[in-house]
């Protein structure tokens, strides 16, 4: 009878990344619900040192799987030694993060176990043994409530920097395996030839907790200046709106919103943004909206939790010399 | 090369979404249908394969009749053939159902390469064009931004936007990609194309010219569940920051993040 809830970590170069603890957290949250267990698969190489963290947040078990040819994420390997795992140890539930990574292999993942897989929720609770789950359709104008029909295991796949963290207790602490599977060089097919760091190393946007963003209010490229400094004394990425990528000002992999990216930090300072529905979809559930923009009927100003209608280019400096008083 | 396209319809994305009356499902009166634009971008990236390399583009969609409308853009737009799933059984269905669909419309064809859009603007699952590939067997890379396939047209290379960065990925063909944005400006139909549409193939198949029983498609065959759909929680109606100057206002703000909001 499948039991227990298991969630799948992520490390980038042998470091866990924040999504995995926040899946630890609402796992335990479920399992304490269910009467269950919480098990971590950790994949990677020279990764088991980690695996004592994951129990700090909840994990009960950690199984790992240390091979030097899943050090970096590869679709092939990943999804064949997490559905083994799977097969051998038939969890009742699965979750993931909804990170490029989570994204690219979920699906896969769940055909080749022959069940369900509900992508980018926001929101998990359980309904007579069942998974429920919440998540943005048509870019965030609506929710669906979804369940499973004949899926075992019920895999889900959860948005960045939505899920709680539990407090991290260092008492607690996991029992940690080695995992069990086999991996062919033949069934790797796709490989890695090059990685291509973005300039500037800063927190990506999907997973920075403060985003400082312009649009076209910026007037153009030159003057994005301004947010860096802004950005930089507050900790923050700075993202744009689809105008000022369309523009040419920033590079695509800066924009948030429907054909850009999905963002949900703790705080999103929006500058020279209107609010198109397009943007909002990309920023929605933001913890705390910030608007600065001179026109007072720009519809962001109905989303923000705090406004001012003035002249971005004395405001935001402004902003950034204040800040630097209290910090 | 022989390549395939598979591609949806959504809404255009200015639609006002609206929930249907039970709840469990979208109003689709009074829709504007496009292509699904990740898709547009599989079939400009198809077309342009086929200039350098020769070799046919297929258009496949599953769907009721009115996406005949976008398989006839994308035969517009350059593609040689179309195929189109017509079949009450597959109202309903899933990712997984959709991509059983096209998995059996596929396997009786030969092909060096499948182009999907990265996700659908309506559901936004994004999971079609992976569950395809494993039912197929064949390798998958998702979100790719740049795709060059080799001279011989065996391998290609494709470049995939992760967080922080791209990687590029080597895969034997053959292979399917999804599309993210930017991977290429798709064309406009030309009015001698849209001509030329009206002669090209366009079969029509229902479940069972595919060998599918109705039981793997539509609402029976799925494995999620829709249990209702409701609007978006509205944010409460925030604060204006008072101050007569920029800076009088910015030192507001600044002390409403510090005391009132506590996230600087």
């Amino acid at each position: 009878m499948a039991q227990g809830i298991w969630i799948v970590a992520e490390q980038r170069e042998g470091e866990l990344r924040k999504i995995s603890f926040e899946l630890t957290s609402e796992a335990r949250r479920l399992a304490d619900q269910m009467g269950q267990s919480v098990t971590a698969i950790l994949l990677g190489s020279n990764i088991k040192g980690k695996a004592p963290e994951l129990g700090k947040y909840g994990a009960d078990k950690v199984i790992v799987a240390d091979d030097n040819r899943l050090a970096t994420y590869t679709t092939d390997a990943y999804v064949s030694v997490i559905a083994q795992l799977a097969q051998s140890g038939e969890p009742a539930i699965i979750l993931l993060g909804a990170s490029v990574q989570g994204k690219d292999l979920s699906g896969r993942l769940a055909a080749r176990l022959g069940v369900g897989m509900v992508q980018d929720c926001v929101a998990f609770s359980l309904e007579n043994g069942n998974l429920v789950a919440k998540r943005p359709i048509y870019a965030g104008k609506a929710y669906a409530t979804v369940t499973f029909k004949d899926s075992v295991p019920q895999i889900a796949t959860a948005r960045p920097n939505v899920l709680e963290l539990n407090e991290p207790d260092g008492s607690k602490s996991a029992e940690v395996v080695d995992a069990e599977f086999s991996l062919d060089d033949s069934q790797l097919k796709t490989k890695v030839a090059e990685i291509i760091q973005e300039k500037g190393a800063k927190v990506d946007l999907t997973e920075a907790e403060r985003i400082v963003s312009g649009g076209r209010g910026m007037k153009g490229p030159e003057n994005y200046t301004i947010l860096e400094e802004l950005a930089d004394i507050i900790d923050a990425t700075v993202g744009a709106s689809r105008s000022a990528v369309d523009s040419g000002w920033r590079p695509h992999s800066d924009q948030v919103g429907q054909t850009g990216k999905v963002v949900s930090p703790n705080l999103y300072i929006a500058c020279g943004i209107s609010g198109a529905i397009q943007h909002l979809a990309g920023m929605s559930t933001s913890k705390y909206i910030v608007a600065i923009n001179k026109d007072p009927e720009a519809p962001i100003f109905q989303k923000a939790d705090y406004g001012i209608v003035g002249d971005l280019f004395e405001v935001v400096p402004a902003l950034t010399e204040e800040i630097k008083k209290i910090l | 090369m022989n390549i395939l396209v598979c591609l949806k319809q959504v809404p255009d994305t200015e639609t006002q979404i609206k929930i249907a009356p039970d709840g469990m499902s979208i109003a689709t009166d009074n829709i504007k249908w496009i292509i699904n634009p990740y898709d547009e971008y599989a079939v400009e990236e198809a077309l342009r394969l086929k200039e350098k390399f020769g070799g046919e583009v297929t258009i496949i969609g599953a769907g009721p009749k009115r996406v005949t409308e976008s398989i006839r853009t994308a035969l517009a737009m350059g593609a040689d053939k179309g195929i189109l799933v017509d079949d009450p059984a597959i109202i309903g269905s899933d990712s997984l159902g959709i991509a059983r669909i096209l998995s059996a419309v596929i396997k009786d064809l030969d092909y060096d390469i499948i182009l999907c859009g990265k996700q659908g603007m309506d559901d936004d699952y994004g999971i079609v064009g992976s569950i395809l590939a494993e039912l197929l067997s064949i390798p998958h890379i998702s979100v790719v931004l740049k795709l060059e396939v080799s001279e011989d047209a065996s391998t290609i290379k494709a470049h995939r936007e992760v967080e922080g960065g791209t990687l590029v990925i080597e895969s034997p063909l053959p292979a399917l990609i999804t599309a993210q944005k930017g991977l290429n400006e798709p064309r406009y139909a030309s009015l001698p194309g849209i001509m030329k549409a009206k002669k090209k193939p366009l079969d029509v198949k229902t479940i069972a010219d595919l060998g599918l029983d109705a039981s793997q498609v539509g609402e029976s065959g799925a494995k999620i569940q829709i249990m209702q759909i409701t609007h978006p929680e509205e944010r409460e109606a925030g604060k204006i920051v008072e101050g007569e100057t920029p800076q009088e206002m910015a030192a507001n703000l600044t002390r409403l993040l510090h005391e009132e909001a506590k996230i600087i």
